[in-house]
């Protein structure tokens, strides 16, 4: 402790050689080993718990292991099978890209419109905010439960409320349909947590903006999107992120729901089926989940380049 | 921190001792998270250690009616040896999905399972334990039962606790009220379904969001097809699902779809059971244990069942399907002793009549268990199989886990969906099989 008191304290006329070395002795061998020790634990963890299962994953994909016995290497041939015979795959893809769409270009947008709309001060505005806001704190599988009992062909309320009793439509049976039955649900929580993030985002605009452009001449409509909306780059870029996450980890409401069968499937379940399934096919389930990997690196590398640009410029 | 004044310059050796105390307390911070990993890793294990007197049992026996046969058998366990019986359920279906890592990881002492290849499939990966000392002991099993209960390398891993049929079930007092005859061939049953449709009924009640109790349908109209040779040949991944003989099982189940309710996908074998109860369907292919939970009082003695219809006369309505259910001890079972004499236990006749006190879908498979007791529904299930000429398991107990599950359900949803489509879904299937069947357990 005070090694460092009187390095810090000493006085100034040195060669800068010498001070050199001091400043380096500012940390004591104890710091070292701390910090060494600070840093080295979340390294080491990194390195097991994200390099070391992603490198697994990667190596596994190639091979026929089960979980009991060795592991046989097969080339490519999981990822043939899964391209070629696995049907569950395709449908897998479609969902999550069903699922980016839907979130990004219909439950994005909607929670923007509330947030602005939510912004201008109207009556009720925080009773408003807290209904839209609710599904928010549900977990996903709760709201597929919740889904279950309106979307039921013999018991649900939509059936009753559409008035079809008599000939029920299976929304949640008839895999024409229940994709979109679930991503209703999906989209009615997604709604809520953009207009919160956007709703925070628009009070910090400095109304002064806005005045300057009113001033300007600029309408309603301009004001928001030459002015308002380019301030809120920041949440933007979060509500991308967010949105893209939760289309590529989308896995509870679908499990909840029929343990994503039936024109349910994700990316996402298909790796758990195989994986800790009884099924146990841990090779096959890791190649689908480097499928899942490099589907998800392609977003990360596309974000990161955009930023980096962005930053550069 | 005190020193927010900014005219009041920073104390050097305040600060660094401020910042050793917050370095000090992360580096304390990091030991508390690794700490809570340490006890979970060995969470588990502590508990029923050494010659204490609790055995972990693991049961899927997640619905009300199973759940309080397996409480009564287990409190009388109790009663008789003064050993504690601490069980712990899951929910049925996540149990059996998640039985690999189940056992892999930290099972419990004795756990709930299924006879047959699924019982063997674990048995050879070295996740059970041998309890052929215990077998030596046991009786009133029949040889088919022990055969059941056998691995590969021909010694026991697994005891039974009943067995129950699967059939045809329906509610006799609707059935003489409309003046519907129990059918004998496929004819018949064509005929019937037709007035059951024209009485504005469902003639089958149907369900397969769970994905497994399609399966059953299949092997029935397999065996009446084909015989339960070829059924368990197939199962076995011995033959082609692109066989017309396999072609002709989904063409005639297609000719019955639409006397089966709608939307099976989306609905569980529960309500459909109910719907049966409730007399808007009139018949259901399902086990006896399963539909027995919708008929409890009263309607329990207005359930009554026949065997599926004739359909090739070569193989009449020979092959009951009738799964066994039973024990198994784990391989890492934290004492083997305290789990054998459980599983004991478990194969006697007080263990079945125990459970036969308050489940009385299923029939006992240990011969000394008392069915004085019986109604003539238990009764006639019984008969059932003791008549059969050949006993099926069921569709996920005869094949191997990953086919059943990552290939077959699926792929029975599609047809459901569907069912004109079974050429390019056999292709499929058996695309699939030939790579599933060629790699080793």
């Amino acid at each position: 402790m005070t090694s460092t008191q009187v390095s810090a304290q000493a006085p100034a006329p040195q060669a800068p050689r010498a001070r050199r070395r001091r400043r380096l002795s500012r940390f004591s061998k104890r710091d070292i080993v701390i910090l060494a020790v600070l840093i080295g634990i979340p390294v080491l963890l990194d390195i097991a718990l994200i390099w070391g299962t992603t490198l697994t994953s990667i190596g596994l994909s190639f091979t026929d292991y089960n979980g009991f016995s060795s592991p046989h290497l097969v080339g490519l041939r999981n990822y043939h099978e899964i391209v070629t015979i696995y049907e569950p795959f395709w449908r897998a893809v479609r969902n999550n890209l069903l699922w980016l769409g839907t979130l990004g270009l219909i439950a994005t947008p909607l929670g923007l419109l509330l947030a602005v709309l939510l912004d201008k001060q109207i009556r009720f505005t925080r009773v408003y905010q807290s209904i839209f806001y609710m599904p928010v704190v549900l977990s996903l599988a709760v709201v597929g439960f919740i889904a279950q009992l309106v979307y039921s062909r013999d018991y649900g309320a939509l059936n009753s409320v559409l008035g079809r009793t008599s000939d029920p439509i299976d929304f949640l049976g008839d895999p024409s349909i229940n994709i979109w039955a679930i991503l209703a649900a999906a989209a009615w929580r997604h709604v809520g947590y953009v207009m919160i993030l956007y709703l925070a985002g628009l009070k910090s605009v400095d109304p002064a903006l806005k005045e300057a452009a009113t001033i300007d001449g600029a309408n309603e409509r301009q004001t928001f999107f030459r002015v308002v909306f380019p301030t809120l780059r920041p949440i933007n870029v979060i509500v991308l992120v967010i949105t893209v996450i939760e289309a590529l980890r989308a896995f509870d409401i679908v499990y909840a729901v029929n343990s994503g069968r039936n024109g349910l499937e994700l990316l996402s379940v298909l790796v758990t089926a195989n994986i800790v399934g009884e099924a146990s096919r841990i090779g096959f389930g890791s190649a689908i989940a480097v499928i899942l990997l490099v589907t998800s690196l392609g977003f990360v590398i596309a974000y990161l380049t955009q930023i980096l640009r962005e930053d550069r410029q | 921190m005190t020193q927010s004044t900014p005219d009041q310059p920073l104390r050097l050796a305040s600060s660094t001792v401020s910042r050793r105390t917050m370095l000090r307390s992360t580096a304390l911070g990091a030991g508390a998270l690794a700490v809570p990993g340490v006890l979970a890793a060995c969470g588990k294990s502590g508990g029923s250690s050494g010659s204490s007197k609790t055995v972990t049992f693991g049961s899927n026996y997640s619905d009300a009616i199973p759940k309080g046969g397996l409480a009564a058998v287990m409190a009388a366990y109790q009663k008789s040896s003064g050993v504690t019986v601490k069980i712990n359920t899951q929910d049925h279906n996540s149990f059996q999905e998640n039985i690999s890592r189940y056992l892999k990881g930290n099972p419990d002492d004795v756990f709930s399972w299924f006879a047959g290849n699924r019982m063997k499939f674990f048995a050879a990966q070295g996740l059970a334990a041998d309890i052929s000392d215990v077998w030596s002991g046991l009786s009133g099993f029949s040889d088919a039962l022990k055969k059941a209960s056998t691995g590969d390398d021909g010694k026991q891993y697994f005891v039974p606790i009943y067995n129950y049929p699967w059939a045809v079930f329906y509610r006799p007092s609707v059935w003489q009220a409309k003046g519907w005859q129990v059918p004998k061939t496929l004819d018949d049953l064509m005929t019937l379904c037709k007035t059951i449709k024209g009485a504005g009924m469902d003639a089958f009640a149907f369900a397969d969001k769970d994905g497994w109790p399609a399966m059953g349908t299949f092997d029935q109209i397999n065996m009446r097809t084909n015989g339960y040779d070829f059924h368990i040949s197939l199962m076995a991944g011995k033959e082609s699902w692109t066989d017309p003989k396999v072609k002709q099982v989904f063409e005639t189940w297609n000719s019955l779809l639409p006397y089966h309710q709608q939307g099976a996908n989306g609905r569980v074998w529960q309500d459909a059971a109910n719907s049966v109860q409730q007399k808007k369907s009139a018949m259901m292919v399902i086990g006896s244990g399963q539909i027995a939970q919708s008929f409890q009082g009263a309607d329990a003695a207005d359930l009554d069942f026949f065997p599926y219809p004739a359909i090739n006369p070569d193989y009449g309505q020979d092959a009951v399907e009738a799964p066994i259910d039973g024990y198994m001890v784990s391989k890492k079972a934290k004492d083997l002793s305290a789990a054998k004499a459980l599983i004991k236990f478990l194969a006697s006749p007080a263990a079945e009549n125990a459970y036969q006190s308050v489940d009385g879908g299923n029939i006992p498979t240990n011969s000394g268990a008392d069915t004085s007791k019986f109604t003539p529904f238990q009764k006639k299930c019984q008969e059932y199989i003791a008549g059969a000429k050949q006993i099926s398991q069921f569709m996920d107990r005869d094949t191997r886990p990953d086919f059943a599950s990552q290939v077959m359900i699926p792929s029975l949803q599609s047809f459901i969906n569907k069912p004109s489509d079974v050429d390019s879904l056999l292709k499929n299937i058996d695309a699939q099989a030939k790579s599933i069947f060629a790699t080793d357990n």
